[in-house]
């Protein structure tokens, strides 16, 4: 059924699941239930809390402690894991970074407008002024650039471990983008969790290697979901 | 323990399996009014049900102050939020009584958005003799009337008239988790997960802001309010618990916003049981003053702590609520099991604390014999009139007959609000759809 190690797909509608009898996370062999030392999280355990995260923000009204808890949360697994020296060599191409920072944050765009517009509407409902984020963002590095869309500072961390996103788990989450870009070798398994991350300041928008149809795509991306974002208040 | 506890089982709201449960009937809230007469509970399908005391009675010994049903009615229905494409839900998050000032008994009951004062009230006698209306109201020929008479009261059967005295709406954006009755019996504070405002019971179109802790940019949002309470006797002040794990003590009289707390209470996180879900467990999901006003309860994930108000550096007593679990977090994180909230209670002396837990399993812990018990809230456990069995949680080693292993823990089972009688030992229990009601017998005094 499911073996250790392996993160299992998690429905969308499924909340909570009669756990009786199925003990197998009780199991203490498996990977995720042994207290993960602070220095090395699991990156089973970063994916989970992306997912979610991106459960969460799916909610048409996130339950913000829960949101939090697992923004925090994935923080502190994020904080363990960029130190992590013993990466092995980075086998693709060097430009697969950028595209894959670029491509992760149109796709990323989506749900971070979608919570960033849900937030303002918020704002906008109290009276309160709250500005989205200037596209070239000057916030402390670290902070997801590439993206067209104000972004939640949480949906920054998705940047470095771009191929979790492509898992099949969250095939669902991406059903009206046309996937046919994935597939190909850039989102080889041994590129995930290699990423540098962009703390290499601002992403770069222009990528050499793409061809032109997916240049243009990228863009319909990302102009759709400035599209979806309300007009910005007055002043910040 | 000095404590024990037998069953009075209500027949009200029956539970089905757990297949066939309806999500509407799952009971929300509990709690009691001031002289525990009156317990009410809310529901997910936003209906209020009150349980009144039947007064003990020479003639039926056996039913000595027994709950039965006084009243139901349906508090909040579903709303759309036609601006933002939302749905509000129904269910009722918190009920609290007011301290009764007349015949009528009043609440306040609220959901994620709106809350709404009920009053209750008992006709037990109707006037008859009209001289203008006949008896079923129409009016007579006045032709017909030859004297005159004074209409008398009679006795009819107790009808208990529930009715929606105000309604405190559009105070909150965000979902409202906590609501408290100010001892000065005039003002009321409601907490949602950023703000917390200050009503009027008797003016509904506007509050006061007196938290707020919204960020300027929702991006640096880290930190969310969880619970907050009124003082029993200090009219001024309150205290908010955040998601962090820290208790804010406020002074209304210091500023109009209080988000300066005159005091912070914050225990520094133990560097051994360092987790990545060291805040996740932190996050304090229930807090309670004592009666006495001197200490403060409150819950976390894994433990119960007593908090005195003079010493804001750590708690002055932590009790294990199920540390077996410690070692199971992740897998509970990954159910979202951790992210239950529980609440807790003490007893009216404030000399035993109670808190619910998986399995239909509930705490009791004495603070002075420092001794706890582990009670179960079944169908199968609690004939009526049995005394309830205490119950263990065995982590491996030495198994005796009845023990539960951590593995076969049901942790769909969850006991989420407790609520104890404000004088003697009699607690609500709500589990799932059921609600359970026990009784000491044996030491009906506080103790």
């Amino acid at each position: 059924m499911l073996s250790k190690g392996l993160k299992r797909k998690r429905e969308e509608e499924e909340e909570k699941e009669p756990l009786a009898v199925d003990a197998w996370w009780l199991d203490p062999g498996h990977a995720a239930v042994a207290q993960a030392p602070q220095a090395v999280a699991s990156s089973s355990l970063f994916d989970l809390s992306v997912l979610k995260l991106h459960h969460s923000l799916q909610q048409s009204e996130p339950d913000l402690r829960h949101l939090v808890l697992v923004v925090n949360t994935l923080r502190r697994i994020q904080a363990s894991m960029a130190p992590a020296a013993a990466l092995p060599p980075v086998p693709s191409p060097p430009a697969a970074p950028s595209v894959a920072d670029n491509l992760l944050a149109s796709s990323d765009a989506a749900l971070s407008a979608s919570m960033a517009s849900l937030l303002e509407d918020l704002s906008h409902i109290e009276g309160l002024s709250q500005a989205p984020q200037p596209l070239a963002d000057e916030g402390p590095p670290g902070r997801s650039i590439g993206g067209a869309a104000p972004s939640l500072g949480a949906l920054d961390l998705l940047g470095p471990a771009t191929g979790c996103l492509l898992d099949d788990g969250l095939e669902g989450l991406f059903e009206d983008i046309d996937t046919s870009m994935y597939d190909n070798e850039l989102w080889a398994p041994a590129s995930e969790g290699l990423k540098p991350g962009p703390e290499d300041g601002p992403g770069k928008e222009e990528a050499p290697e793409l061809d032109e149809a997916e240049l243009d795509y990228l863009m319909d991306v990302l102009v759709g979901t400035q599209a979806l974002e309300r007009p910005p208040g007055p002043g910040r | 323990m000095g404590l024990s506890f037998f069953s009075k089982n209500l027949p009200i709201q029956e539970g089905q399996p757990w297949a066939l449960t309806t999500p509407a009937d799952i009971i929300s809230t509990v709690e009691f009014n001031h002289t525990g007469e009156l317990l009410a509970t809310g529901d997910k399908g936003g209906r209020v049900v009150i349980f009144q005391r039947e007064p003990e009675s020479k003639n039926a010994p056996h039913s000595q102050g027994e709950y039965d049903v006084y009243s139901t009615f349906q508090s909040h229905e579903p709303e759309f939020d036609y601006l933002k494409s939302l749905e509000i839900e129904e269910k009722i998050n918190k009920i609290k009584w007011l301290p009764q000032q007349n015949a009528a008994h009043s609440l306040l009951s609220t959901n994620d958005k709106t809350i709404k004062l009920w009053k209750i009230t008992e006709r037990d006698k109707r006037p008859e003799g009209y001289n203008l209306k006949d008896e079923e109201g129409k009016l007579k020929d006045l032709s017909t009337v030859t004297s005159l008479q004074v209409p008398v009261l009679k006795p009819m059967d107790l009808m208990v008239e529930v009715s929606p005295r105000r309604i405190f709406a559009n105070g909150h954006t965000y979902h409202i988790n906590s609501i408290s009755v100010n001892s000065d019996c005039e003002t009321y504070m409601s907490a949602d997960d950023l703000r917390i405002n200050l009503w009027h019971l008797a003016i509904t179109d506007r509050s006061f802001n007196i938290v707020d802790i919204k960020p300027a940019n929702m991006e640096d949002l880290t930190e969310v309010i969880t619970a907050s309470e009124f003082h029993p006797h200090h009219c001024n002040l309150f205290v908010y618990s955040s998601s962090k794990g820290s208790l804010r003590l406020c002074d209304m009289r210091a500023a109009a916003l209080c988000d300066k707390h005159s005091k912070l209470f914050e225990e520094p996180e133990d560097p051994s049981n360092r987790s990545f879900f060291s805040e996740i467990i932190s996050s304090v999901s229930d807090v309670k003053f004592s009666h006495s006003g001197r200490y403060m309860l409150t819950r976390d994930y894994l433990t119960v702590k007593v908090w005195d108000l003079n010493m804001e550096a750590r708690p002055i007593e932590t009790y294990q609520v199920h540390d077996y679990l410690r070692s199971k977090l992740c897998s509970l994180y990954e159910n979202d099991c951790i992210f239950d909230k529980f609440e807790c209670a003490w007893n009216g002396s404030d000399s035993v604390i109670m808190t619910g837990a998986y399995n239909n399993f509930f705490r009791m812990f004495d603070r002075n014999t420092k001794r706890d018990v582990t009670l179960e809230a079944s169908r199968e456990s609690s004939k009526p009139r049995a005394v309830l069995k205490p119950r263990r949680v065995c982590v491996g080693g030495k198994r005796r007959r009845d023990d539960i292993s951590v593995d076969s823990l049901d942790f769909t089972k969850k006991i989420l609000h407790t609520a104890w009688h404000p004088a003697e030992n009699i607690i609500a229990i709500a589990a799932t759809n059921n609600l359970y009601i026990f009784q000491d017998k044996v030491n009906s005094d506080m103790h």
